[in-house]
């Protein structure tokens, strides 16, 4: 009895704050997206019309929508692209004594200010900038600018599981797919990937949710380009309501998403 | 495995119910009230304040940037704290860069006073976030020029909801090495648009098709436009378009001065409508930039002191408005953010002494050219009563299509 009461002291308030914080804050997004405005003061009516939702099927939220996915996308395949080789380089050509630095050196951009890194972007990409002058030429604002922002802001949060991954591996399943005959491709294929998997679909959850619900970024180095979370932000002012519409929608994207990770079985085993 | 499912769903539909019910008692208080009818909408029962009480030590302003200067941008910059010195009120300001950005903050009541232009203020007055001002405890309110009191955007039947603070237009922005020769028509963001090829900016609120609706209501007549906040379907549907293909050549829109100022700058953005201050702050980093009224006049501002219903520091509000409209803060104010003066004697108290001259601040002629930042409504407001208008709620639709699509 009284172990019981001391674990429910434990695990009472963490709950309490999950369920009040996380999941009320949900759900009064939620709520408030079938409210609808006063059309002269803007003000939030509440209420329970479908008109915010009817409205997403325009043809111009679903582009965003699209688009949104995409990019989050976009970011996740090239955070892939570079954190396997780099998390490979870290865990197995680094030596042993140099590895801390090396992860030390993926943490250290993680502890500059969002804000900076963005406007450093911002910098970079305008016209005259770094890589005007270096490269002569530059994507300039505007999607490519995002997808190259957004990946370099959340690569860490791909190295570091992948890095993880490949250091728990054990180098003796290496040596056996050698033994065996299996060609490097081969051992990548068979051996490496599927032991990676779970640290990279981890690493995916960071990057696909975290570029979906972006603004900051985008309307720093998007130029007019807008993204879910833009369109958020535009209509918080404007129509809160509808706002609460896009932000559900975003939200149903990170559970269909999880869901479709669970299937996968990939997280069981991480 | 399944019941922990179900017993999860339970526990969001609890949450969503307390939510429901949280929200369903908050937002009753507003809409109670008399039902008073003016021009189309109710104003809540608010009494003004019969006379001040001792200064409560602190004030919280929401202004337009450049309106609240207390040294901290530039500390040659400064008007507040003398009145903080003198008056035993603390200030703190809140800048907002759209008026639906000033709406939105106001109505979480943490604000004290607000500069409102004229497409905030009855939007504020109908939601009784403002309450009705006492022009007798205000005693700067004699000197301000009679052309702006009583107003439809700051009264309703007779009953002053603020004190002006001063009037202008937006202006056409350019790069003075880009953009050549100077121009001196709006075509150069519409029709003429393509010449700065992906290089323009625009204004980030929807009350930006207005300025498109001026442009029509100067090139093509046949459309009929004679007020750009009083637009029908089909006015509203050609601005819109004259919008679209503009936005091919949109670099960023802003509604972040401090963004455009950098645009500028670096030479992202060659052209886009903008504010006095916007050109002043840009040249002085050395920007190569001019801002010019092009020919077919320009929308611009009427604005407004309001003090907040829900205010708990309503006397250091009183006294914070009666400096900031005061001759001397006043004419501060006017030549820094450039606008003209709604203080009669500030136009003695300006450094450069033409400043009322060159504003217009006399000049009613030439403000009958500058349309005022007004709200939209379906009662069309140029008059005409055998077509329903658009209102504010349609813009705002088309407007974030326009932005998404």
């Amino acid at each position: 009895m009284k172990r019981r009461s001391s674990l429910g002291a434990l695990l009472g308030p963490p709950l309490l704050w999950l369920v009040v914080a996380y999941l009320g804050a949900l759900a009064s997004i939620f709520v408030t997206a079938f409210f609808t405005t006063d059309t002269f003061t803007n003000a939030v009516v509440p209420g329970f019309s479908l008109d915010n939702f009817r409205e997403l099927f325009k043809p111009a939220y679903l582009h965003i929508i699209g688009r949104t996915i995409g990019i989050a996308a976009a970011v996740t395949v090239l955070c892939i692209l570079i954190a396997v080789p780099f998390g490979f380089f870290m865990a197995r050509v680094v030596p042993r004594r140099w590895q801390s630095v090396a992860v030390a050196a993926v943490m250290v951009p993680l502890w500059a200010s969002y804000l900076v890194k963005a406007y450093a972007w911002r910098a970079m990409l305008q016209q005259g900038g770094v890589l005007d002058s270096a490269f002569g030429g530059t994507p300039g604002f505007g999607f490519a600018a995002v997808i190259l922002t957004l990946t370099y802001l959340w690569l860490p949060y791909m190295i570091l599981p992948v890095y993880t991954g490949f250091e728990r591996m054990p180098e003796s399943h290496l040596e056996a797919s050698a033994d065996l005959g299996g060609r490097p491709w081969m051992t990548f294929r068979r051996i490496l990937m599927p032991a990676l998997l779970p640290s990279v679909v981890a690493g995916t959850i960071f990057t696909f949710s975290l570029s979906l619900g972006d603004y900051i970024a985008v309307s720093i180095v998007g130029g007019k380009l807008q993204m879910l979370g833009t369109a958020v932000l535009q209509n918080y002012t404007l129509n809160l309501p509808f706002a609460a519409a896009l932000g559900s929608v975003s939200a149903l994207i990170m559970l269909l998403y999880l869901t479709a990770v669970r299937r996968t079985g990939a997280l069981d085993n991480l | 495995m399944r019941k922990a499912t179900t017993v999860r769903i339970g526990a969001i539909a609890a949450t969503a119910a307390l939510a429901l019910a949280a929200c369903g008692g908050g937002d009753s208080g507003t809409s109670s009230g008399s039902a008073t009818d003016a021009g189309g909408f109710k104003v809540p029962d608010l009494t003004q304040l019969d006379k001040l009480g001792s200064p409560e030590g602190k004030v919280s302003v929401l202004a337009w940037p450049g309106y609240v200067e207390d040294g901290s941008n530039d500390p040659k910059v400064d008007w507040v704290s003398d009145f903080e010195k003198e008056s035993g009120c603390q200030v703190t300001v809140k800048t907002f860069g759209t008026s639906d950005e000033a709406v939105k903050l106001m109505r979480t009541g943490q604000y004290d006073v607000v500069s409102a232009s004229g497409d905030a203020t009855l939007r504020l007055i109908a939601a009784g976030d403002v309450e009705p001002m006492n022009t007798a405890l205000v005693p700067n309110y004699a000197d301000i020029f009679e052309s702006l009191k009583n107003k439809p955007w700051n009264s309703v039947r007779g009953q002053m909801y603020g004190i002006p603070h001063g009037r202008g237009a937006n202006l056409l922005m350019y790069n003075t090495d880009k953009v050549k020769p100077a121009p001196d028509s709006w075509s150069l963001v519409w029709d003429k648009a393509g010449a700065q090829k992906g290089k323009l900016t625009a204004y980030d609120s929807p009350i930006y098709i207005a300025d498109a609706a001026l442009y029509l209501m100067a090139t093509q007549p046949d459309l009929g436009i004679k007020d750009p906040y009083a637009l029908d379907e089909k006015q509203l549907a050609a601005a819109v378009d004259l919008l679209k293909s503009q936005k091919e050549n949109v670099s960023e829109y802003w509604s972040d001065y401090l963004k455009e100022i950098q645009a500028f700058k670096a030479g992202s953005v060659t052209a886009g409508t903008s504010w006095q201050v916007i050109a002043n702050v840009a040249k002085a980093e050395k920007a190569p930039v001019e801002a010019v009224l092009p020919k077919e006049g320009s929308t611009g501002w009427s604005d407004t002191w309001m003090l907040s219903a829900k205010s708990k520091s309503k006397t250091c509000g009183y006294k914070f408005i009666d400096h900031i409209v005061s001759p001397k803060a006043n004419a501060a104010i006017a030549e820094y953010f450039g606008e003209a003066p709604a203080n009669k004697k500030a136009c003695a108290e300006t450094a450069d002494k033409n400043h009322c001259t060159t504003f217009h601040a006399e000049d009613e002629d030439y403000f009958s050219k500058v349309h005022f930042w007004n709200t939209p409504i379906t009662a069309c407001l140029d008059g005409r009563t055998d077509v329903k208008c658009t209102d504010y709620a349609q813009w705002t639709k088309a407007w974030t299509e326009l932005r998404n699509s």
